[in-house]
């Protein structure tokens, strides 16, 4: 690791300028404090953070065990927010159907839209990135071959995609996350095999592949480090994408089971009562998943100002 | 070329995934039928033979249009979708033309105006527009249109009347009221993405020698605007218009659901969940062979209207 240091400053000028700190803590720091001047974004990533801290927290904190049969009472169901039920218990956002209490039910479907789609974001990052990155350093025959994979998976829209492999595969949590890793990879191949390719090019490759240090560990240990700004911006855009799919899918009812339901399944659940006027059923689901969208969103926009990827859709 | 061999992979695809999800016998004969019975519902099916031999018998159905008959309505899959296809059609374009028609304007003054509030307001909206998925501002438009205003109906196609043999709500009052709605909602992506294409498009132009030259020359603003920007910019926004319209179809099958809009994505949605498996295997071929076939169209109207974009000069 550290040749490729000290090649990478020996080349930027800008970096050896700065003596002090070292080049990647600095690069680190400047970020951060570029981020931090946006209030919007800072406002996104606290948000965020504290829907990450509600769903990691929702067995301890939730009112109700929304899966546990015991607990629930039909005789509560469709109840007003701030109703106070059989049990005792205020419902603060109102009950659904079966009697369930939708401020529990989100925090437990928000930890299923979560787990999801940073689930997903982290696997296809891992394929669509080795791919990507083996594409850029073989390049020739198994560039072609794996760019031409890409084009053809980005030519389908992801909707469409997603669906085949559902009707037949059925409904689970783990399908939907393959279905979303194969409609998602070739993004992160396809950014980072962009910023690879101009990687490639510099000194401290060079001067790694003179060393004779074997391929792989130019790949990973030098090359990848390199390429990671523009793939962390999509990783944090690909995650609301994942998120925003999978509702998609969990609403057509092609997505999660009932016995997990995620976000997307509770807003399909109250669709049926938004008509007759109970709107917290889908209010309450529908405004947590905007939320969790639009955090992420704002985050991920802010990142691509700071670190400006390239070939980034 | 390679569209050909798209739509073959796709053969092969859903192929293997219909011989891998289970025997179909297991669904159609009665539980009670002697291994007799059972054997001659697999032959029937052709299900007794090699495997390459029951995909050249699929693949030669394919090519003629015959996928089975639907389970549930005991009809031609193919006819069936084919019958539902205008509604999608009708939806998908109104949908492509309220794009350019609400976006183009819109990325125009956004353009022009890049300091004014306005333009940040549809800046920031169009980010939602990207980033938020379409049935959740489906249900937002029903909810605050159809529920609380009582402006349009949230559901169906309404009234409609038949053009050529075929129904189309566009053509009645009530049924445009009705597809007013849905419309929206699917052309929501496609306004946001016009918008933005629109505005990167004149402030890149509007830097170029030529727009000086004529802003030198004295042309009214108007005409340097209308006539040497947009002549520049509508090149590009009308081809990726065109190759979002297969992702405007298969997009559609949210908003049907949302909308209960009795079209082909309608449909495949109730198939799927009532496994009538003829009726999707039917569906996705036909929205690949779509997508592929609108894809070429973008391709060779790229390469008439812009001689410098060679086919296959991707790079």
């Amino acid at each position: 690791m550290s040749e490729s240091y000290a090649a990478t400053e020996g080349v930027d000028p800008a970096a050896s300028a700065e003596p002090v700190i070292d080049g990647r803590d600095r690069l680190l720091l400047n970020a951060a404090r570029e981020f931090a001047g946006s209030k919007i974004a800072i406002g996104g990533l606290i948000l965020f953070g504290l829907l990450v801290v509600l769903a990691l927290c929702a067995p301890w904190i939730t009112p109700q065990n929304p899966y546990d049969l015991a607990q629930l009472d039909i005789m509560d169901g469709r109840l007003s927010p701030g109703t106070v039920g059989m049990s005792g218990l205020t419902y603060w956002l109102g009950t659904d159907d079966q009697g369930r209490d939708i401020l529990s039910g989100i925090l437990y479907g928000l930890r299923i839209s979560l787990g999801v789609g940073v689930g997903t974001a982290i696997i296809a990052a891992l394929i669509g990135s080795t791919l990507g990155l083996s594409a850029a350093f073989f390049g020739r025959r198994v560039d072609a071959l794996i760019m031409r994979l890409v084009d053809l998976q980005l030519s389908f829209p992801s909707v469409l995609v997603a669906l085949m492999i559902l009707a037949f595969l059925g409904k689970s949590v783990w399908n939907v996350v393959l279905a979303l890793v194969i409609v998602e990879w070739a993004y992160y191949a396809r950014t980072a095999r962009g910023a690879a390719i101009a990687e490639r090019r510099k000194e401290y490759i060079e001067a790694a592949s003179s060393l004779a240090i074997p391929r792989w560990r130019i790949l990973f240990g030098h090359l990848l480090p390199n390429c990671l700004p523009p793939l962390m911006v999509i990783t944090t855009i690909q995650v609301a994408r994942a998120i925003a799919l999978e509702a998609t899918l969990s609403f057509l009812g092609v997505g999660v089971p009932v016995t997990e339901p995620s976000l997307g399944l509770l807003i399909a659940n109250g669709y049926q009562y938004m008509l007759s006027g109970q709107y917290w059923i889908i209010f309450f689901p529908g405004s947590a998943l905007l939320l969790l969208i639009v955090s992420i969103n704002l985050v991920g926009d802010r990142l691509r100002d700071i670190l400006n990827p390239r070939g980034v859709s | 070329m390679q569209a050909l061999l798209v739509v073959f992979a796709m053969t092969l695809i859903v192929f293997v995934a219909i011989t891998f999800m289970g025997n179909p016998v297991d669904i159609m004969i009665s539980p009670d039928a002697d291994q007799a019975d059972r054997a001659k519902a697999i032959a029937a099916l052709g299900l007794d033979l090699p495997v390459w031999e029951q995909y050249l018998r699929f693949l030669t159905g394919a090519l003629k249009g015959e996928f089975g008959k639907s389970f549930v309505f005991n009809e031609s899959a193919v006819k069936l979708i084919l019958s539902r296809m205008p509604a999608t059609l009708e939806l998908a374009v109104t949908a492509t033309l309220l794009s350019v028609v609400v976006g183009l304007p819109l990325g125009l003054y956004a353009g022009l105006r890049p300091a004014s509030n306005l333009s940040k307001i549809l800046m920031g909206g169009s980010i939602l527009g990207f980033s938020l998925p379409s049935f959740l501002i489906g249900l937002f438009l029903i909810s605050v249109f159809a529920v609380e205003l009582k402006w349009f109906p949230s559901t169906g196609r309404g009234k409609t009347a038949s053009l050529l043999g075929i129904q189309w709500s566009f053509l009645t009052l009530d049924g445009l009221r009705h597809l007013l709605l849905p419309a929206l909602n699917l052309a929501l992506y496609n306004i946001s993405l016009v918008m933005r294409l629109t505005r990167a498009g004149v402030s890149e132009t509007l830097q170029a020698e030529y727009i000086k030259f004529a802003r030198a020359k004295g042309l009214s603003p108007r005409r340097i605007v209308f006539v040497h920007v947009l002549k520049n910019i509508l090149i590009p926004i009308v081809t990726v218009v065109g190759m979002e319209f297969g992702i405007t179809i298969a997009l559609s099958v949210v908003t049907e659901t949302v909308f209960a809009w009795p079209g082909m994505g309608k449909l495949m949605i109730d198939s799927i969940g009532v496994l009538d498996r003829p009726v999707i295997v039917a569906y996705l071929m036909i929205s690949v062979l779509i997508f592929v076939l609108i894809n070429f169209l973008v391709d060779i109207f790229y390469t008439v209207v812009d001689p410098r974009a060679k086919l296959g000069a991707a790079e």
